[in-house]
């Protein structure tokens, strides 16, 4: 059933880096279906740039590993998809390509890192799309643009080919308009991959089930607290209604170490980055480094000239965390933080099976509106918990405010991807009836 | 409290560039990010020993390398095989 | 003024592939960037997968360095920027190495046995080859088939006192890593050295770039006259780091440049954490050279000298064994003394000798078959063949095709009668005392049989012919 498939999508929300007009597909799972790959993910052959210039002109010589399966499974890779550069942002405004627009209303963000990718399947160019979730970075454009986006367990779908951005927090994942699609595609991307050292062979092979009667759904009262829209709390209230309608109860837990869970992240994303960044030279790709300066003239000006403000500043700050004097202060004590998070979701998890709450404080935010570093930081307060425990979390449509999508989080123990799968599914299928 | 002049020698340190005027800003922002990552101080405990796997290993087989077009496709500039860099003093 | 000095050593070890990566170790002859992969060409979002068999050969050197294996090891990332490297950060080891607190035994100036201690041993990453062009235009070029090759670094307590104490444990380390089988000693740049040294009292030193592990007692003996040089002129020893020119032997300052560098170390989040103290119980170490020294001595009763030339080489250790069984004191003076003299005069490796052939021309000698200076005329021959690429002659061959075969006694009564007669005087010389007639006469005979007959025997018989002669 092989071919080749012809997509000339109308991208007026600037979803999309690149377009494959005559995408080649083949057999399997997903043959012939459309999916878009953001664009931190490399495509042997097409160019991947993570929405930075100074990856201009680089085509990787190989596929993530997350992409040989895609092709194995006869997918037509027909795109790659805007995106805060280097994944640094929850707007996809920091792109060097220009920002994306939010589908349902173009005067507002798609939300981000992953804008692209849920902008290309809210508009309905694609079924299905892969993104990245370092701190949020899938979830929230999920909620932002009213799709489904799922992160998976860390360790359970492989980083290798993944541009590195926060290795101890990132995981590639599937957005789509169902849970259905989500979970068909995990299904194809959750295979092990003996190059990924981090990696778990665990692999997803799941038929998502509407059954959840029994299920111990815990509410923590620091996903309702102060900074979250009241209407965007009342949303997610209902819909976990819905969950107790369907036979779940509900119980409250506590996260005690969430005010410590966006510093850590911060700390260590920023640590991570710092130098994972730091291989851009441009001698061996990107942009050329001129050969007439010195060594470190010429390596700081390519920098300077090719990462924009908040890359610059986040290498920054991640290079003052780590630097000698400081880093018992930050890196250390953020390791701590995120091991004391992950305990402290361990215990709630000894009485619940998911763990539910807003997806994002507010609905999206005007193209533009936040500038200030910080407060748009604060933004990941509810989504970057689940990445310092390395655990699933799903984000699924559940009601507007104002007209736009609130999401509502469902979070899982690890490796209990399919529970929190099958959740979503549940709450998706009762409302849709 | 961060100076200006602490934000030029971090950016030394990264190999960063930042321009003059974008100075001041960044002083800003970054002093109230740390101010934001205080509340790290009252963490307590001590770091638990690693979870997860360990002796994550692979046979000495070799494999296949790229080919030399592969390598030096996406440098900027090549001569005789090798990739040109800017000289170290 | 006691000198005080300290070593770290680098190793590539002898694995197929790299120490992340699938590509192959065997680069040394090939053409730039032909040993590189995503991995170790740092291409964004490849990850690093570790060597399993690097680890085995960095936990036999600890074992044989009586070392104490970390419960828990790991990677660790130093950052720093540099054209020839890769990622801009060497996976490395750091708070956390491999293994910690060896011994190492020598013997100091005075003969006697000392131990150098190590302080840990850990596994890293080489990074690539920087080439740099000068002329109208300077720029480096980089070649990265070096980058990712598994190297150990071994660093010592500064326990040595001398620039040749600093070599003889060198040497022992390179013997004990050979014999280990973990390290090529042929391969080029296969050992690095960096030294700490330092007079008592003044400053400590660090000198970098010694690729040759015989550069490291010239640049130390250069380091400590000139430090000496220094104090004596009234003036102090700079902390610095200094750069070894081998070619000139001398050391020159690094102009300041390596200051404090901040590498921001932290564990590598691609890895996974070693547990693997408990694998050391497992390695059955072969025989090492301070016990297979003195097995050769008790065994084949080899003297403490030969004993040491034969062991410092494992392949040579070997080779000895391999034809000892024909007459353990004759082989050991042949192939400690003779051949390995050869061998070094052509610049030649013992690997290039059939021990079949040494076994061969052994027999031979023990025989009688041949003299002992026919033999080195035959070992020389053989020799030259091998060097030249004909294929190795046997020694039978070439004591035939050249008749070397060790005259008999007949065949020389007619010549021992005619150096008689044609030399009356030293007859008479020799009848009224003087040894040294014997030596003229015995030597003209020698030149006459062309070496083929052994100069003891001949000094018999001539004295016997003259005494019996009665000229």
């Amino acid at each position: 059933m092989a071919g080749t498939l012809n997509f000339s999508p109308d991208d007026r929300y600037n979803a999309f880096i690149t377009t494959c007009r005559e995408a080649p597909f083949g057999d399997g799972a997903l043959a012939g279906v459309a999916i878009a790959v953001k664009d931190n993910i490399s495509t042997a052959g097409i160019r991947t740039t993570c929405a930075s210039r100074i990856l201009e002109g680089y085509v990787p010589p190989y596929d993530a590993h997350v992409v040989e399966l895609l092709r194995r499974e006869g997918a037509a890779i027909v795109g790659k998809t805007n995106m805060d550069e280097f994944g640094m942002g929850s707007t996809t405004e920091t792109s060097a390509f220009g920002p994306t627009q939010n589908p349902v209303d173009p005067s507002r963000v798609p939300g981000g890192s992953s804008g692209g990718s849920a902008a290309a399947v809210a508009a309905g160019l694609v079924p299905m799309a892969l993104g990245t979730d370092t701190g949020g970075s899938i979830r929230c454009p999920a909620a932002f643009c009213g799709i489904v986006g799922f992160k998976p367990t860390y360790g359970r779908v492989s980083r290798y080919g993944l541009i590195a951005y926060a290795n101890s927090l990132e995981q590639i994942g599937p957005m789509a308009r169902t849970v259905e699609d989500v979970s068909r595609l995990m299904s194809v991307i959750a295979r092990y991959d003996p190059r990924d050292s981090t990696m778990l062979d665990r692999p997803y092979d799941h038929q998502p089930s509407a059954n959840i009667s029994g299920l111990q759904v815990g509410v923590p009262e620091e996903y309702f607290g102060e900074g979250v829209d009241e209407r965007v709390a009342e949303n997610v209230r209902d819909a976990i209604g819905i969950l107790e309608d369907l036979g779940a109860t509900t119980v409250p837990v506590s996260i005690p170490g969430m005010r410590y869970a966006l510093a850590a992240y911060y700390v260590i994303c920023t640590s991570e980055a710092s130098s994972n960044l730091a291989r851009f030279d441009g001698v061996r790709y990107g942009p050329a480094v001129d050969t007439r300066k010195t060594w470190h003239e010429a390596y700081q000006d390519l920098r300077q000239a090719n990462f924009g403000a908040e890359v610059r500043r986040r290498i920054m700050l991640g290079t003052f965390t780590l630097s000698a004097g400081y880093t018992g202060r930050y890196y250390a004590k953020a390791q701590v933080a995120r091991r004391n998070i992950a305990r402290d979701f361990e215990r709630a998890f000894c009485d619940v099976d998911i763990i539910a709450g807003p997806t994002m404080p507010t609905v999206a935010f005007r193209l533009g509106e936040k500038n200030d570093p910080l407060s748009l930081y604060l933004a990941d307060i509810l989504t970057a918990p689940a990445n310092l425990a390395g655990i699933p979390a799903i984000s699924v449509p559940c009601g507007r405010v104002d007209g736009l999508p609130v999401g509502l989080q469902l979070m899982g123990r690890q490796f209990e991807d399919e529970r929190v799968i099958d959740t979503a599914f549940a709450y998706e299928q009762e409302v849709r009836a | 409290m961060i100076t200006e002049s602490d934000i030029e020698h971090i950016a030394e340190l990264a190999d960063i560039g930042i321009s003059k005027d974008e100075v001041p800003e960044f002083t800003l922002q970054f002093n109230a990010i740390l101010e934001y990552f205080e509340v790290l101080d009252s963490v307590e405990g001590e770091g638990a020993p690693a979870a997860g796997t360990t002796n994550v290993f692979r046979e000495d087989e070799p494999r296949p390398s790229l080919p030399q077009e592969a390598v030096l496709a996406n440098a900027g500039s090549t001569e005789d095989g090798f990739i040109k860099a800017p000289r170290v003093m | 003024m006691k000198t005080i000095i300290g070593l770290e050593i680098h190793v590539q070890v002898s694995t197929a592939t790299k120490l992340f990566c699938g590509c192959s170790t065997d680069y040394q002859d090939d053409a730039p960037n032909t040993h590189c992969c995503p991995v170790c060409l740092g291409l964004p979002g490849a990850l690093p997968r570790l060597n399993k068999k690097a680890v085995e050969y960095g936990l036999r050197v600890a074992k044989a360095l009586d070392m104490r294996v970390l419960e828990e090891s790991e990677f660790a990332r130093k950052n720093y920027f540099y054209p020839d490297l890769a990622k801009a950060y060497q996976i490395t080891q750091h708070d956390k190495p491999l293994a910690v607190e060896g011994t190492v035994e020598i013997e100091d100036d005075e003969g006697h046995e000392k131990i150098i201690r190590i302080t840990r041993v850990h596994l890293e990453e080489d990074p690539g080859r920087l080439v740099h062009v000068t002329g109208a235009s300077k720029y480096s070029l980089v070649d990265y088939n070096r980058s990712g090759i598994p190297l150990l670094e071994i660093v010592t307590e500064p326990d040595m006192r001398s620039p040749q104490e600093a070599r003889r444990f060198l040497n022992k380390l390179r013997t004990v890593l050979e014999y280990l089988g973990v390290f090529d000693g042929d391969r080029e740049g296969g050992l690095r050295v960096d030294a700490n040294i330092s007079l008592e009292g003044s400053e400590r030193v660090e000198v970098k770039n010694i690729s040759s592990y015989k550069g490291v007692e010239k640049a130390l003996t250069f380091e400590v006259t000139r430090q000496r040089n220094l104090l004596r002129r009234g003036q102090k020893v700079a902390r610095e780091t200094r750069h070894f020119m081998e070619g000139r032997g001398i050391t020159t300052s690094a102009r300041g440049k390596e200051e404090e560098h901040d590498y921001r170390y932290f564990p590598d989040p691609d890895l996974r954490p070693l547990r693997v103290a408990e694998r050391v119980a497992e390695i059955d170490l072969p025989e090492l050279p301070t016990a297979r020294k003195n097995r050769f001595m008790e065994q084949y009763g080899v003297s403490l000298n030969h004993a040491r030339t034969l062991t410092g080489d494992p392949k040579l250790a070997d080779f000895y064994e391999e034809v000892a069984h024909i007459d353990p004191a004759l082989a050991a003076t042949w192939v400690a003394d003779t051949l390995l003299g050869e061998l070094n005069y052509r610049d030649m490796g013992i690997a290039a000798v059939p021990p079949g052939h040494i076994a061969e021309l052994l027999e031979l000698l023990k025989a009688g078959t041949i003299t002992d200076r026919a033999g080195v005329q035959v070992l020389r021959e053989m020799l030259d063949a091998c060097v030249e690429g004909r294929p190795c002659e046997k020694p039978t061959a070439i004591v035939k095709r050249e008749k070397l075969g060790r005259a008999a006694g007949d065949e020389f009564t007619s010549i021992v009668q005619a150096v008689i007669s044609a030399n009356p005087q030293a007859v008479e010389d020799y009848r009224s005392g003087k040894e040294g007639a014997l030596n003229f006469l015995v030597g003209q005979v020698m030149k006459e049989t062309r070496g083929r007959a052994d100069p003891r025997e001949l000094r018999r018989i001539v004295s016997e012919s003259i005494k019996m002669g009665g000229v």
